[in-house]
């Protein structure tokens, strides 16, 4: 099988990232080198803490690195100003939270729209909210929808806006299994149709199995990383 | 709508109660400068309505009698555009059925209406018939109190003869929008009358045919008034005149302008302290909105909403509870300005005034709103700005909990769980906790303002009618009389004790600041009318030199105990002498000097004369003694003590009170709001712990314990506080409320401190059940379900 020309979307140098809390240096990411390729679908996986929504934070233009480079195409990530990381994330990230993160004030199908009001060529609420199969709870608040329901709002909300790189933190860490199954066929979707390069964290060593890539990272160090030949679909995940 | 937007109205909806608990302190603070405003504004506006349309005029002079040839030469001063000359003249009034004496002034109506000056305006009935000797126009407010109708007829004594007027019309006029005794410091419209008579009838009956004994000027724009006043004083000299003046010293003008003085500093101040209080409480709760949407925040940041459009957000939430404010309060200061406006138009009497909120006003109000809650949340919003996306997107860092300083004092061990939790809670945010503390306070300190009010208007009435005089009727004469008079009063039956005075115009100078006061000679010695000083201790007056109230020296002359003052005296040989001032006194009502009668009439020139008594008279004797005095042509006037005190309490104290009633309205629902948010802040941020507890198995009752444990411990630490800052306040204000007429000292009663204490625990109570009432209905699987 021969390799598709690998155009790297994002590049990582050396990056660490230390928080200092007073007494003591937490080193999240002590030194990670790493590159991300258009179109391609890359699971996180480590134990809790090692550093995953930390990097994820910082390729998505939300924190920054402590020391390194992060390019984003021919941006530098490490070197922009909150203005230019503003319009970054705007016109280029779509985000998953680890914890949904819903304004319990607006309805799913507002939740959705206050992402695709500022950007460039959005799909319409509805068409998103519907991607993940919530067509009929479009005006419910975060409050009247189960666990599951609001992280499929948080994914339409991510999606929406038809971004060039999709971030997920942990997208089906409160799901069941078909729920789940329903979650990561959204978005395997948006990532095959729309060639959004996604980076996924799980816990679930199982879903690392639709993967293009699966990285492991262990106390802020990349210790491996595995390619996948073929990819799973969603369905024939084991969990 | 953007979706933003959306989420404006509905935050603020979903706080409704808190919105509307801040949107009404914010109010509160606009209604007083609206209700200030607006009264003022409407006043001034009346009041220039008047003055133009009925050409009040600019100077004014009184004389003995000058022959109606000297109008020209007045005329011809420079920078006199229009001379008016008229006999004004005392008069004694009977209304049946009203017992007590009443004096007037008899007024002659200009000849030239056309082009007179201080031109009565008749409101009911009509002018009075030139050819007619009998006809009278009568002032309003002394109709009122009478019930006197256009075609009642008076019972009048001029010059010692009984005649009967008869009143064609009741008028109004600009010289006397507050009708008042030419030298009362108070008015009493039911003892004191203003009539108006044609000349012809007038002139007659006073002996002052081809005569007059008063001036009235209009004054070109350019011309300087004192250069004016100079001169008309230089040419009436010969006639009799009395220190020509200006407007300012004119009684109903100045009266006036004091008033507008003191509304607008109330226009200032009041609002200054409710807004102030009001953008802190919004910043505290703002704040702690903002706390509690970090997540939000965190979200639309990730998804690329810039600072300035996160931080517009919340100002936008901001703005809208402004702009309810800023509508609630030009809706609730209209309504009390124009309660104001009325209780204002039973003194001052103009034709057809109304009440007018002005656009600009109102804009103005909500704007002053919107920019004080804007100013009072800039630290809050900027806070929401500057939250790094990566940060916020952590639930807030659990509190670090620590033995608190009150377990650590060994008091723990007798503290139940619960009490230990309040204790530990409090202690954890000891900023956060101040601030709650702090809201609180100013809450109590307004109602201590507004209580003050009453304290020190109580206080004014006590040491003025109680302390500084003693008497039971103070009898004025028309001129400067021997000391006859003194025993002939002496000797009527039902008179137990007399002294004498004498009231001296004069003009008091020191460098370049003047003011035109009187000098009261008192006998050595004199009990009825007493001197007090700062403690309220009697002051004796020095056998010679002059003694000057406190306000009059420090603030006006700009003189102390041992400096020299220049008095000119403004009447008979119009002395100029230079005199010591001896000693200072402490008085709330007026400004004076005082000497001792041998004194006064030493420096005057004019050997012994005095121009008024003050009597005590025997248990019930007051009527008789009234009816004896009114039958001496040479009396003035007699008021009584207690009279003056009722007139002082109708009009000045009520003035004051309807204020402070106002405000005390306002300060109430400050209270209110402030606990209340103080109570619903603390549910929220605690609304997730407490409903974690009761899924542990604790019960309403428990957890209720906690959190209003916790507000009451807050309440109950702020009061004091409160005390503190309301006792600040105090003093500002009693500082800032120093006029000429009257000044307020700077005395609380211990029942502001209840009222204000007591009404702070009423509304820690009220919003205590009301949030017991959230408890109670507390969602507990849907507190759990959702993160922070
Ligand atoms: N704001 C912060 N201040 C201090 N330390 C932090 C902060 N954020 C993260 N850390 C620390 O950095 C390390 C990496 O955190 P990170 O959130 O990236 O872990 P994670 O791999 O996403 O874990 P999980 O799977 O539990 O979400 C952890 O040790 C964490 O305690
Ligand atoms: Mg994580």
């Amino acid at each position: 099988m021969t390799e598709p020309p690998r155009e790297a979307v994002f590049v990582a140098r050396a990056l660490t990232k230390v928080y200092d809390m007073g007494e003591v240096q937490v080193h999240a990411l002590r030194g990670v080198d790493l590159e991300l390729y258009a179109g391609e679908m890359v699971v996180l996986l480590g134990a809790s803490g090692s550093g995953k929504s930390t990097l994820l934070n910082i390729l998505g233009g939300l924190d920054t690195a402590t020391s390194g480079q992060v390019l984003y195409r021919d941006h530098d990530l490490t070197r922009a100003d909150d203005g230019a990381l503003t319009a970054y994330r705007r016109d280029h990230v779509g985000f998953v939270f680890q914890f949904y993160n819903l304004i319990p004030s607006l309805t799913a199908r507002e939740n959705v729209a206050i992402v695709t009001e500022i950007a460039r060529a959005p799909m319409r609420p509805e068409e998103a909210l519907a991607l993940v199969g919530l067509a009929e709870r479009m005006d419910h608040f975060p409050s009247q929808l189960s666990g599951g329901e609001q992280q499929r709002v948080a994914i339409a909300r991510a999606i929406a806006k038809r971004p060039d790189v999709l971030l997920c933190d942990e997208p089906t860490g409160a799901l069941d299994s078909s729920t789940g199954v329903l979650v990561l066929e959204a978005l395997e979707r948006i990532n095959r149709e729309l060639g959004a390069t996604t980076a996924l964290i799980t816990h679930n060593a199982g879903i690392a199995d639709m993967a293009d890539r699966v990285i492991r990272i262990s106390d802020g160090h990349i210790i491996d990383v595995q390619r996948h030949a073929t990819k799973k679909a969603p369905r024939e995940l084991s969990w | 709508m953007p979706t933003l937007d959306r989420k404006v109205l509905r935050d603020v909806r979903s706080h409704g109660g808190q919105v509307l608990a801040i949107a009404a302190v914010i109010g509160s603070g606009v209604a007083t400068l609206v209700m200030s405003l607006s009264t003022l504004d409407s006043l001034h506006a009346a009041r220039e309505r008047f003055y133009q349309e009925r050409r009040f005029a600019h100077a004014f002079a009184a004389l003995k009698r000058a022959p109606d040839g000297v109008a020209q030469r007045l005329a011809e001063v420079p920078g006199v555009l229009r001379v008016e000359t008229r006999v004004l003249a005392p008069v004694n009034l009977e209304v049946p059925g009203f017992g007590e004496p009443i004096t007037g002034q008899m007024i002659s109506l200009p000849t030239q209406p056309r082009d007179g000056l201080n031109l009565p305006l008749v409101i009911r009935g009509r002018a009075a018939d030139p050819a007619r000797d009998d006809e009278v126009l009568l002032s309003d407010a002394f109709a009122q109190a009478h019930g006197l109708a256009p075609g009642a007829t008076l019972q009048a004594v001029i010059s010692g003869r009984r005649q009967r007027l008869r009143v064609t019309g009741i008028a109004v006029s600009p010289e006397h929008v507050l009708q008042m005794a030419p030298a009362a410091v108070f008015p009493d419209f039911e003892r004191f009358a203003l009539l108006w008579m044609h000349r012809r009838p007038l002139a007659a009956a006073y002996d002052m045919e081809g005569a007059f004994n008063h001036a009235s000027l209009q004054v070109a724009r350019g011309a300087v008034l004192e250069d004016v006043l100079a001169r008309v004083d230089h040419l009436l000299r010969p006639y009799g005149g009395i220190d020509a003046h200006g407007r300012e010293d004119q009684p109903s003008h100045r009266y006036l302008s004091e008033e507008f003085k003191q509304l607008r500093q109330m226009a200032i101040m009041f609002p200054t302290i409710f807004l102030a209080v009001a953008a802190f409480l919004l910043n505290v709760v703002v704040g702690r909105l903002i706390q509690t949407q970090r997540d939000q925040i965190a979200a639309l940041k990730a998804f690329g909403y810039s600072n300035l459009q996160v931080g517009l957000h919340y100002l936008k939430i901001v703005l809208v509870i402004g702009a309810l404010g800023g509508v609630i309060g030009v809706a609730l200061g209209g309504w009390m300005g124009s309660g104001m406006f009325d209780m204002y138009m039973q003194y001052y009497r103009f034709p057809d005034a109304r009440f007018q909120l002005q656009p600009a006003l109102a804009l103005a109000g909500v704007l002053i709103s919107c920019g004080a809650s804007a100013l009072g949340t800039l630290v809050a919003v900027r806070r929401a700005v500057v939250l790094p996306p990566a940060e916020a997107m952590r639930p807030e860092p659990p509190a670090r909990f620590g033995v608190s300083l009150v377990e650590r004092l060994g008091l723990g061990r007798v503290l139940s769980p619960a009490a230990r939790m309040v204790v530990r809670n409090l202690a954890k945010r000891p900023a956060r906790t101040g601030l709650s503390a702090l809201g609180i306070a100013f809450s109590c300190a307004i109602l201590m303002v507004s209580s003050f009010f009453w304290d020190t208007m109580q206080h004014v009435m006590f040491v003025q009618f109680r302390l500084v005089q003693r008497d039971d009727i103070t009898v004025t004469l028309l001129e400067p009389t021997s000391w006859r008079a003194r025993h002939e009063v002496a000797r009527l039956p039902g008179v137990t004790h007399v002294e004498a005075f004498r009231a001296a115009p004069v003009r008091l100078r020191h460098g370049h600041r003047t003011y035109r006061t009187v000098v009261l000679g008192l006998e050595e010695g004199a009990a009825l009318r007493r001197l007090i000083d700062g403690e309220l201790r009697s002051v004796d007056l020095p056998p010679d030199g002059l003694v000057l109230t406190g306000h009059l020296a420090r603030e006006i002359l700009g003189v102390g105990v041992g400096d020299l003052v220049t008095v000119e005296v403004l009447e008979g040989r119009r002395q100029v002498r230079h005199v010591p001032v001896v000693a200072l006194v402490e008085e709330f009502i007026g400004v004076s000097g005082y000497m001792t009668l041998p004194a006064l009439n030493r420096l005057l020139g004019e050997g012994d004369a005095l121009t008024g008594l003050h009597l005590t008279v025997a248990p019930g004797a007051e009527g008789a003694v009234f009816r004896a005095i009114d039958e001496r042509p040479r009396v003035a006037g007699a008021q009584s003590r207690h009279a003056a005190l009722a007139s002082f309490e109708r009009t000045m104290a009520e003035q004051m009170l309807t204020f402070a009633f106002f405000n005390t309205i306002l300060a109430s629902s400050i209270a209110l709001g402030v606990v209340y948010n103080a109570a619903r802040i603390a549910l929220a941020e605690r609304g997730r712990e407490l409903a974690s507890l009761r899924v542990l198995g604790l019960t309403r009752g428990e957890i209720s314990a906690i959190l209003l444990g916790e507000l009451a411990v807050l309440t109950l630490a702020a009061v004091p506080l409160g005390w503190g800052v309301g006792l600040g306040l105090c003093w500002i204000l009693s500082q800032t409320m120093q006029m000429d007429l009257f000044r307020l000292p700077f005395v609380v009663e211990p029942r502001t401190f209840a009222f204000a204490s007591l009404t702070v625990l009423v509304a820690a109570t009220g919003s205590g059940l009301l949030v017991r009432r959230q408890l109670d209905r507390l969602d507990l699987v849907a507190v759990l379900k959702t993160r922070e």
